[in-house]
């Protein structure tokens, strides 16, 4: 507090032009594309007049399947910033060897890790593991919606929101050069007075509001929306490790929540939580922060697990092997992850009982991790495996994914920790389960729903081009780094001294490029399957003989996704249906209630980005004034009764008259 | 739902009427998920006050501070805006509209109450040097105390807002669903303090 800069002004707090990177020409470059870019997209949608369909249909919208499409695409935007900081580190640790500076200097590289880290996993991972549950679930279980559907709907714009101030902090001033989880005292305004840790903390608290809800809407919808006769042990794999991955949200983002707000009562009100004096305490903080971080992790890989599961039992035309060990499984995972928190920071010096503890209990979550690896082989013996690009993406994270849960194996073993801790070695596992099993999971998930969501499958070719370069990509750009942790070279360095490790990050740099390649022609896969959708067009409904609900109904769904609830006699609730003769009802349709759309999560969630920003740069009216208007749009939206309508029996049976013109014509 | 379905002939694969999830049928749940995770705020807060409130910095300790007469008064006021709550909602079961309305005023005093006497209590620490700034323990101290205080706050500006509600369109089932989640809000807030009380207040005399 007492060293806040006196260059305060009454109207822009600290907020002043020297803010902009302009010295930066990297930076200056950036914002140029970015701006044409966005100037350009801004001038097609206003010459085609979207604004007014992208409001009513789109931001505005409480349907689950248009929420969870634009999830994916803010998952998908900010996966290309994500990896534009991660190939500009490869590129800056390839060059700077032998005397070289490389071309990024120490304050531009720090803040790119940082933003790297945080970016992938708050706004690219989460972001599609939740879009993919919003859209799946519902569907799966035989629901029109979820729980709250409003809340469903302000839950993605303070995501997005959070995501904007990220970006934000790009252009304006600069973002945290703490690593990806502000550790503290480095954190702490002493020594990062500058506005880039309270850009971390904003967005990181507007977009955990977001997920927080997220979690709660899901959990509610699994527990009291199923369709009747679908109980806990007939519920899909993937709702399976939906329910526990929400359970982990809500009993983990609180946590995240509360010791962000620590850091911040730290930098903004001078408490001494996690300083070095005044009886602070900063070892609190890391055991508090990975106390959700680890949690946070199986939070990211169980839904890749259910998809996994999906996957293999639908392409190998069998039911999933082991099912019931596989719920206990995901169960026995999601208590673990709360024992575990501490290898994390084995180094930290709590002493070999307690090291010793939380290496078994690391370890021991090894044991039902490889069940499920287990289950997956057995799924797929013997069965007629259909290699379609989804059952690629699975067979190639049942190879990379026990690599990384080897090696993390060793990190659990604590004299080995005292040695690996913060190596590249550290950075090679995690990318490696993450890449390997979250992002695999994911691409699997793209490809196997997509045609789910629009009406056309992805282009084949195109999503083997990526495949490949993905997966080799992955094994160049990160194998070396396994190499280089072993010889003991640590993460976030900017320059190196010893010529002989050049080569290593050479090999790295080119797995990058690979990557590149492998992002590029998925976005070439999704612009040709566009253009050629008329070819790609799945008309059935149920494109890959699918075993579950979400294939029962048309695609893409009606927004109210099922004419009539489903009733569920089996686990494999569509393929038993299909076995038993069931036949589509073409008659006695009714008027089907559903939720309205409002804009009040739109406001609210902007409404919530601006005040962040304001608290960034100290801008106190505007930030009194935010939160002044977030508690009035709150209050009088809930002055606002009338929150659901009648889709009108006409709209249903022009609806479910179409779709039967459709198969009568396809057969 | 599962019993109704046993008795359902397998052949039967759908629905023909409209499948009941009543509007709002979640919410109670979905509000007591809520609430768990609003605990887990307090159980860092609390863990923190834990681990730091015995780090006086050579400064003030819990015995130098805190007078227990008045914590007692304003433990009694929070109990008692809970018993009124609880009043609120048994009128609220009769359909007895002006009564409901008159025990949620009375509540909401009693939350004023208490939270006239919090400030009180935070003005003098703060007029005598015990700012939160000065030791980790009045750091945790203060957000600890702080943070349920704001719940309270909260929790007033709620029940205002519910008490115009229920004036306007009287106990329609949408606001007797809204006053069941704010009681138990009530409730909660209460069960957080009992654990302030304890821990906070009664055991820091003891140390």
């Amino acid at each position: 507090m007492s060293d806040h800069p006196a260059t305060q002004s009454l109207l822009f707090g600290r907020l002043t032009l020297d803010a902009l990177p302009l010295h930066e020409p990297i930076l200056v470059a950036t914002f140029a594309v970015v701006a044409l870019g966005g100037i350009a997209l801004l001038a097609l949608l206003t010459r085609y007049r979207l604004w007014g369909y992208l409001w009513t249909e789109w931001f505005t919208s409480v349907d689950h399947k248009r929420i969870g499409i634009m999830y994916m695409v803010l998952g998908l935007v900010m996966l290309l910033r994500g990896f534009a900081d991660a190939i500009m580190m490869r590129l800056q640790q390839a060059m700077a060897f032998g005397g070289s500076e490389g071309y990024l200097n120490a304050h531009h590289y720090d803040q790119i890790f940082t933003a790297h880290g945080v970016i992938m996993i708050f706004f690219v991972a989460m972001p599609l593991v939740t879009g993919l549950m919003n859209y799946v679930v519902p569907l799966q279980i035989g629901a029109r919606d979820v729980s709250f559907p409003f809340l469903n709907n302000f839950s993605f714009w303070m995501t997005a929101g959070g995501a904007a101030v990220v970006m934000m902090s790009l252009f304006v001033g600069e973002f945290a050069r703490t690593g990806w989880l502000a550790y503290p005292p480095l954190s702490g305004i002493a020594y990062s007075p500058d506005p880039g840790v309270d850009y971390y903390i904003w967005a990181l608290q507007v977009a955990g509001v977001g997920t927080l809800l997220s979690g709660v809407n899901l959990v509610c919808t699994i527990v009291k929306m199923r369709a009747p006769g679908m109980a806990m042990m007939k519920m899909p794999i993937f709702t399976w490790t939906a329910l526990c991955t929400n359970v982990l949200i809500v009993a983990a983002f609180p946590v995240l929540t509360a010791v962000l707000a620590l850091l911040s009562l730290d930098r903004y009100l001078g408490t001494n939580f996690f300083t070095n004096d005044f009886g602070g305490n900063p070892m609190m903080y890391v055991n508090l922060i990975w106390i959700w971080g680890h949690p946070e992790v199986y939070i990211l890989i169980l839904p890749a697990f259910g998809i996994f599961s999906e996957v293999a039992s639908t392409f190998s035309g069998k039911r999933l092997f082991g099912y019931s060990s596989m719920v206990y499984a995901t169960v026995v995972i999601t208590i673990l992850s709360y024992l575990v928190w501490l290898h994390h920071f084995f180094t930290m010096g709590s002493g070999a009982s307690v090291n010793s503890f939380f290496g078994i209990t690391t370890m021991i979550i090894s044991i039902p991790t490889g069940a499920k690896i287990f289950n997956w082989l057995f799924t797929m013996y013997r069965g007629r495996i259909r290699f379609e690009l989804p059952m690629m993406w699975t067979v190639a994270f049942m190879l990379i994914f026990v690599i990384g849960g080897m090696t993390g194996v060793l990190l659990a073993v604590p004299p080995a920790d005292f040695v690996l801790h913060n190596s590249l070695f550290l950075v090679a596992h995690f990318h490696n389960v993450i890449i390997g099993g979250v992002l695999f999971g994911l691409f699997a998930g793209l490809n196997y729903w997509f045609p789910k969501a629009f009406g056309f499958r992805l282009d084949p070719f195109w999503g083997k081009m990526s495949f490949w370069f993905w997966v080799l990509g992955f094994f160049f750009a990160f194998m070396p780094l396994y190499v280089l942790g072993l010889m003991g070279v640590t993460r976030r360095l900017r320059v190196f001294d010893d010529p002989s490790l050049q080569i290593w990050f050479v090999i790295a740099g080119f797995g990058a490029v690979l990557i590149l390649l492998g992002i590029v022609a998925m976005l070439v896969q999704i612009f040709v399957s566009i253009r050629r959708r008329e070819a790609l067009r799945d008309p059935t409904g149920d494109p890959w003989d699918g075993r579950t609900l979400e294939w029962a109904t048309a695609s893409p769904p009606p927004a109210y996704n099922f004419a009539f609830t489903p009733v569920v006699h089996d686990g494999d609730a569509w393929w038993d249906m299909k076995r038993r003769g069931y036949q589509r009802p073409t008659e006695g349709f009714r008027p089907i209630h559903m939720p309205r759309n409002t804009g009040a999560g739109v406001v609210l969630a902007g409404l919530s980005t601006v005040l962040a920003v304001a608290l960034v740069w100290y801008i106190w009216w505007l930030a009194a004034l935010c939160f002044a208007g977030l508690i009035a749009t709150a209050i009088i939206h809930s002055f606002n009764y009338h929150r659901d309508f009648h889709i009108p029996v006409d709209e249903v049976v022009a609806a479910e008259d179409a779709r039967t013109r459709l198969l009568a014509a396809r057969s | 739902m599962d019993t109704t379905v046993a008795t359902i002939d397998r052949t039967v694969f759908h629905l023909e009427e409209e499948h009941g999830h009543a509007e709002g049928g979640s919410t109670m749940l979905g509000f007591w998920i809520y609430l768990m995770s609003d605990c887990l705020i307090f159980a860092v807060l609390f863990a923190t006050y834990g681990v730091l409130g015995g780090n006086y910095a050579a400064g003030p300790a819990p015995k130098d501070l805190f007078e227990l007469p008045l914590v007692a008064l304003n433990t009694a006021m929070l109990l008692f805006s809970s018993i009124t709550y609880g009043f609120a909602m048994l009128a609220m079961q009769e359909g007895r509209r002006a009564a409901t309305q008159a025990w949620l005023a009375v509540t909401g005093l009693f939350g004023l109450a208490f939270l006239g006497i919090e400030l009180y209590e935070f003005a003098h620490l703060i007029h005598i040097g015990a700012t939160p700034q000065r030791s980790a323990f009045l750091s945790s101290f203060f957000t600890l105390v702080g943070t349920h205080g704001l719940h309270v706050t909260f929790g007033i500006v709620w029940l205002v807002t519910l008490m115009v509600q229920v004036a306007r369109h009287g106990l329609i089932p949408a606001n007797r669903r809204r006053l069941m989640c704010l009681s138990m809000f009530w409730h909660f807030l209460d069960v957080i303090w009992i654990g302030v009380f304890t821990f906070v207040y009664l055991m820091g005399m003891l140390r």
